[in-house]
């Protein structure tokens, strides 16, 4: 049972690099938080603040109400799951798990029960008396799993536990560790740049850029409304259409111009004044027609990728190019016009300097 | 395959080492083997070795050998071990202090044995603090024959001071090796700092461990300059009984026994170790 609090952790690197800037972030009892981030974001040295491994310039951590902050990983009942798994190359299977268990005096006897548990927990039962060297990339990642959820930690931290694994089975791990982890009910943190990995795991997910948490919130919200214009395109495959227009009034309307187009505006955003705004449509959220059709914008098809299961079309309206899924029956031809429809709820307006959502409701 | 497109260039270029090898290193020792089981008179025979073991001197040097031996090894191992866990903890000022520690191993045994000696001796810097500080009213002989407690102290101060460095590189080069997840893995599951040693560092460190200890016996049955020059005929062991047949006695079949000796029990540790410090492949990551 535990809530973690970060309050205002800063971290600074060689004195002037903030690697983590000011984040506060509660993570409730329970919850799976993602913490998903471009490379040199700051995510995984956030995690590491939390296990101890690293110390914050600045700012409190608590777990279950305890601050932790000057304390040593092994004194903040958390367990990790490292990259590179870092699973002791000297130690068969069962003694890399039961390694912190041997660290905290337990029983031998308890010390068995437990690590069978774990090992059967992720199908390591017939390997337990092999070294390391003689697993598999992916039967080595679970022995670093089963090492972490054998304490029965408070806080489960995971860093790019899958990456190092191959497509396929990262694709098996990812609805394994999902089961696993909704079983323990563990409060967990998981450190990943995969966007796809973070949608599918998290409670929550906390964007990361430039050490700073840009967006928080469910996978839906922050795919649906992204905070900021680096949130959409860093999220979703394809990145969301992102497309600079003009805010213009006719007959008491709000309208975006496109060129020589226009697209119907909400009329929140007549409190802006005349300039430039950024209309921002995932790809899905676009209906593709053959023929003229009002309401529609006038485009040229560019490159049409046939994905099996649908067509992404790549489209310019103007100089501007965009993506569209289209059904595979659409009729798409390179250089051939089409008629784009976007849903009007799923429109996005960001103000294109500072690349902030425009409060359009 | 790789090694046919190569053709002859590998051997070309093994070639001059290996002449090198063979040239000073298998020829001489082939050489004092033959040496050591000739006689005067040029026949084969085992006099050699029977003066050597019936010789008053041969106990003495072996057991005063044998004693610096289980003194330094281990006492060298834990400072090295220390030294070593300081310059990989990466904290302020670890260049500096690899280089410190580094200084000895740039300075000749021999020039070792007399620093050492030039603290210790009747006139020397010991004594004149001692005196100094009026805890002593007259110098006191350190190294006296008669009292080989001290020679052998003033061995292993010596020798420690000398050669640790050499077994400190090479644990650092070996602690390098190993990504420092390893480290903050045994953090996070609860390990403290000794535990840490014991139970991951140590054993992952085995490879370096075993040749850092095979390499420092081997030289420690070779000591000679340090012992002479601190200890004069005070202190005797095995290298400097080879020396003394072949320059005292003129006896080069004796001093060749002695150096065969030594080679021998050089073999016989570095098996040891290999037997009680086994590197098995799939305990390496």
């Amino acid at each position: 049972m535990a809530e973690i609090r970060l309050q205002g952790i800063t971290k600074i690197f060689d004195k002037k690099v903030r690697a983590v800037d000011e984040v506060d972030l509660t993570i409730a009892d329970q919850e799976f938080m993602v913490l998903l981030g471009p490379s040199g974001c700051g995510k995984t040295t956030l995690m590491r603040m939390i296990a101890g491994l690293e110390y914050p310039e600045y700012g409190r951590v608590s777990i279950g109400n305890r601050d932790v902050t000057d304390l040593p990983p092994r004194r903040r009942d958390i367990s990790m799951v490292f990259q590179s798994y870092a699973v002791f190359p000297h130690l068969t299977v069962f003694d890399n798990v039961a390694f912190g268990l041997r660290m905290k005096n337990v029983t031998k006897a308890e010390i068995k029960r437990r690590v069978e548990g774990a090992a059967e927990l992720v199908q390591l039962g017939p390997y337990l008396e092999r070294y390391p060297a003689q697993l598999s990339g992916g039967q080595r990642q679970r022995v670093a799993v089963a090492r972490a959820i054998v304490m029965e930690p408070a806080v489960l931290l995971m860093d790019e536990p899958l990456s190092n694994l191959d497509a396929l089975l990262r694709l098996n791990f990812r609805a394994e560790l999902k089961r696993l982890v909704g079983e323990l009910k563990t409060t967990t943190i998981y450190v990943t740049h995969d966007q796809v990995e973070a949608m599918s795991l998290g409670d929550r997910i906390a964007v990361m850029r430039e050490g700073r948490i840009v967006q928080c919130g469910t996978p839906m919200e922050i795919y649906d409304r992204p905070a900021t214009q680096f949130v959409g395109s860093f999220i979703g495959s394809p990145p969301m259409n992102f497309l600079r227009g003009r805010i213009e009034r006719s007959n008491g309307h709000v309208q975006v111009g496109l060129g020589d187009q226009t697209l119907t505006a909400p009329s929140t955003l007549a409190g802006r004044s005349a300039g430039e705004v950024l209309v921002g449509i995932r790809a899905e959220n676009i209906e593709a027609e053959a023929a003229p059709a009002a309401g529609a914008i006038a485009a040229r098809t560019e490159v049409v990728e046939p994905l099996g299961s649908h067509l992404l079309v790549t489209a310019a309206v103007g100089d501007q190019r965009l993506k569209i899924q289209a059904r595979t029956d659409f009729p798409a031809q390179p250089d051939a016009p089409l008629w784009l429809r976007p849903e009007p709820d799923k429109l996005r307006w960001f103000d294109p300097e500072s690349g902030q959502e425009l409060d359009a409701r | 395959m790789k090694g046919q497109r190569l053709g002859w260039a590998p051997y070309a270029l093994l070639l001059p080492s290996l002449a090198f090898l063979a040239v000073f290193f298998a020829a001489p020792m082939v050489q004092a083997f033959g040496l050591a089981f000739q006689n005067d008179a040029g026949n084969w025979s085992l006099e050699s070795w029977r003066t050597m073991f019936a010789d008053a001197q041969f106990r003495e040097a072996l057991v005063t050998t044998l004693v610096l031996i289980v003194i330094l090894i281990p006492v060298q191992f834990v400072l090295a071990m220390a030294m070593a866990l300081v310059i990989n903890a990466r904290l302020k000022w670890s260049g500096f202090w690899l280089y410190i520690y580094a200084i000895p191993l740039g300075i000749s045994e021999l020039a070792a044995g007399i620093i050492w000696f030039v603290i210790f001796t009747q006139q020397g810097w010991l004594n004149s603090i001692l005196q100094g500080l009026g805890i002593l009213d007259r110098p006191y002989i350190f190294l006296n024959y008669q009292n080989p407690a001290w020679l052998i102290f003033a061995v292993v101060l010596a020798e420690a001071w000398r050669a640790t460095s050499i077994i400190m590189i090479i644990l650092v080069a070996g602690l390098q090796g190993i990504p420092r997840d390893f480290f903050e893995a045994a953090d996070v599951f609860g390990a403290t700092s000794w535990q840490k040693v014991r139970r991951v560092i140590l054993p992952m460190l085995r490879p370096s461990v075993q040749v850092a200890l095979i390499l420092r016996t081997i030289l420690a049955f070779q000591a000679f300059a340090v012992v002479i020059a601190l200890a004069g005929g005070g202190l005797t062991v095995l290298s400097s009984e080879a020396y003394r047949w072949y320059s005292d006695y003129r006896n080069s079949h004796v001093a060749a026994a002695y150096a065969g000796f030594i080679l021998m029990l050089s073999v016989v540790s570095t098996v040891l170790f290999l037997w009680l410090l086994p590197v098995r492949e799939e305990q390496q990551g």
